[in-house]
């Protein structure tokens, strides 16, 4: 059974002056431990679709189901890291990375200092008492990245997770959370502007239409990439080909 | 010389700078004080002004020592300051509560809007003689005067703050199952803080005007009472001492709350 079921989801956002089609009839199954990307053009609805997925709104039409189950009771096992950090400003680096432990009753000796040391080997070193306005963008989503992973989620929605890093710590974190999926089986939606990034990270990858988000294509990354870490990917020969591909359909895409 | 010594070097002069400018800053705060009070010492003597209207420092301070020693000052104070204090809590305290309401129950607060607008539009004082008949002529009704006066525009000063939450933050929580409750004690009432010590430099005015305003009615003690007797045996010493008090009292209770500022938001 796949661990992640969407069917037939439809979105519209109804306001005062209209009522928009952001999603339309979208279908998709997610393996447990598969690593999935998002990539379309801007405003199509992928952050949309990842707060349906996330139980954060609810499709105006069809379902989202999590082993079967409706997702408002399997709210536990999903772990959504927002396009922008929102650390608390008011809340220490601590208080903010532990926050998902202490809301979800997880929070003890142990599980604390778990999450402290994920915030140490992600590169945030004696910043734990410091407030997130005295990090740089980058810390911070590192710190909202481990304040996501903190709570042990088996799913993991990452909306454009690493898009205000510089390209070295971009490429550092992209093989670390890669390696952390991996180890633990973890399935993940990624989305992201970055086709590189996509390639490198995924086993597949959903191109999106222009609004209203329609999926494409499904693009399947071949084993030879998929077997290396992002790093490696990226040099691998396999991967410019793939970029080629992709980067043309996008262009199709946005001609339409 | 140093790459070290040359940036103590610079922190020195900057420091230097600054002593040097919060100096000349005291200065001319001291003398527009000494001068204030010269002329209008200088005036009242060559009767330049009224002296039974305007008084002058010398009879105001005369007068104050006599206040002083039989005791009535204190006393009269006492009442005035204890009647504020109160009156500022409890208006704060119902304001923040109403607003809390509010923001919990949505359809609540598009009902009561134009009826808090129309509130606070009319002025709350007025409704003096009302709270005096009804609460009896004493400190109960003053202090009642004290807290409505801030109550309602507290209440849409902190509803407003408690709205313009970023709503991203709320969402955060969301992803991992929180409640109402919790968003309420982890996201909206502590962005709101530096809001919420705002108004309660505001209210600290507010609860002043109430009060004396509400011990003009009830005419029985308080600096209140001092002014409005001394108008009416036409001791306008008497009413200069009580407004001097008065000022110099609000000023202290400003600066207590710009001390709690201080302490309850550490971040920067
Ligand atoms: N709260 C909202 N109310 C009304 N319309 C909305 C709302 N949120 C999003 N939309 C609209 O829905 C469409 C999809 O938005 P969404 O944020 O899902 O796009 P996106 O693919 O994540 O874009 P980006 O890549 O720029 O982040 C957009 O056209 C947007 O204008
Ligand atoms: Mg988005």
């Amino acid at each position: 059974m796949p661990i992640l079921t969407i069917d037939q989801v439809m979105h519209a956002y109804v306001t005062n002056q209209s009522a928009v089609l952001a999603l339309d009839h979208l279908s998709l199954n997610v393996e447990r431990g598969e690593f999935l990307s998002f990539l379309g053009p801007s405003g199509c609805g992928k952050t949309t679709l990842l707060s349906i997925v996330a139980g954060l709104i609810t499709p105006t039409k069809g379902r989202v189901l999590i082993e079967g189950k409706e997702i408002h009771t399997m709210r536990q096992t999903i772990g959504y890291m927002l396009q922008h950090d929102y650390l608390f400003p008011w809340k220490t680096i601590e208080q903010n990375v532990t926050l998902g432990l202490k809301l979800t009753g997880k929070y003890s000796e142990k599980t604390k200092r778990q999450t402290l040391a994920l915030l140490h080997q992600i590169g945030l070193r004696d910043v734990d008492d410091r407030y997130p306005n005295e990090l740089s963008g980058g810390m911070r989503q590192r710190a909202a990245l481990v304040r996501t992973l903190a709570t042990d989620p088996k799913i993991l929605l990452l909306d454009e997770p690493f898009s205000a890093l510089d390209y070295q710590t971009k490429l550092k974190l992209e093989d670390l959370v890669w390696e952390t999926l991996k180890q633990y089986r973890k399935t993940a939606l990624l989305v992201t502007h970055d086709i590189g990034e996509a390639i490198a990270m995924s086993d597949r990858i959903v191109l999106f239409t222009a609004r209203p988000g329609k999926i494409q294509k499904i693009v399947t990354v071949p084993d030879s990439l998929r077997a290396c870490t992002p790093f490696q990917a990226r040099q691998h020969p396999d991967f410019s080909p793939l970029f080629q591909m992709i980067w043309k359909e996008l262009e199709s895409i946005e001609q339409t | 010389m140093n790459k070290h010594e040359w940036l103590q070097r610079i922190y020195d002069q900057y420091m230097a700078y600054e002593k040097r400018e919060k100096r000349i800053v005291r200065f001319f705060q001291a003398i527009i004080v000494i001068t204030f009070f010269s002329l209008w010492e200088i005036a009242s003597r060559f009767q330049w002004i009224d002296p039974l209207l305007f008084s002058s420092p010398s009879s105001i301070w005369h007068l104050f020592i006599t206040k002083i020693r039989d005791h009535t000052l204190l006393s009269h104070t006492t009442v005035t300051l204890t009647e504020t204090i109160l009156g500022f809590i409890v208006g704060t305290m119902i304001g923040v509560c109403f607003a809390t309401i509010l923001w919990w129950f949505p359809r609540v607060s598009k009902i009561v809007d134009p009826y808090l607008v129309i509130l606070n539009a009319m002025p709350k004082v007025a409704l003096g003689p009302i709270l005096i008949v009804a609460l009896g002529p004493n400190m109960t009704s003053i202090v009642a005067m004290g807290a409505i006066i801030s109550i309602i525009i507290t209440t849409i000063v902190v509803y407003t703050s408690f709205k313009e939450v970023d709503a991203n933050y709320i969402k955060v929580l969301q992803t991992f199952g929180a409640t109402k409750q919790q968003w309420f004690t982890e996201v909206i009432l502590p962005a709101s803080f530096p809001t919420i010590i705002s108004t309660l430099k505001v209210n600290v005015g507010l609860s002043w005007v109430g009060v004396i305003v509400g011990e003009f009615l009830v005419s029985k003690q308080g600096l209140g009472y001092m002014i409005i007797y001394g108008f009416q045996v036409f001791n306008f010493t008497l009413v200069l001492l009580s407004l001097l008090m008065i000022a110099l009292l609000s000023s202290i209770m400003y600066q207590l709350v710009g001390w709690l500022e201080k302490k309850l938001i550490k971040r920067a």
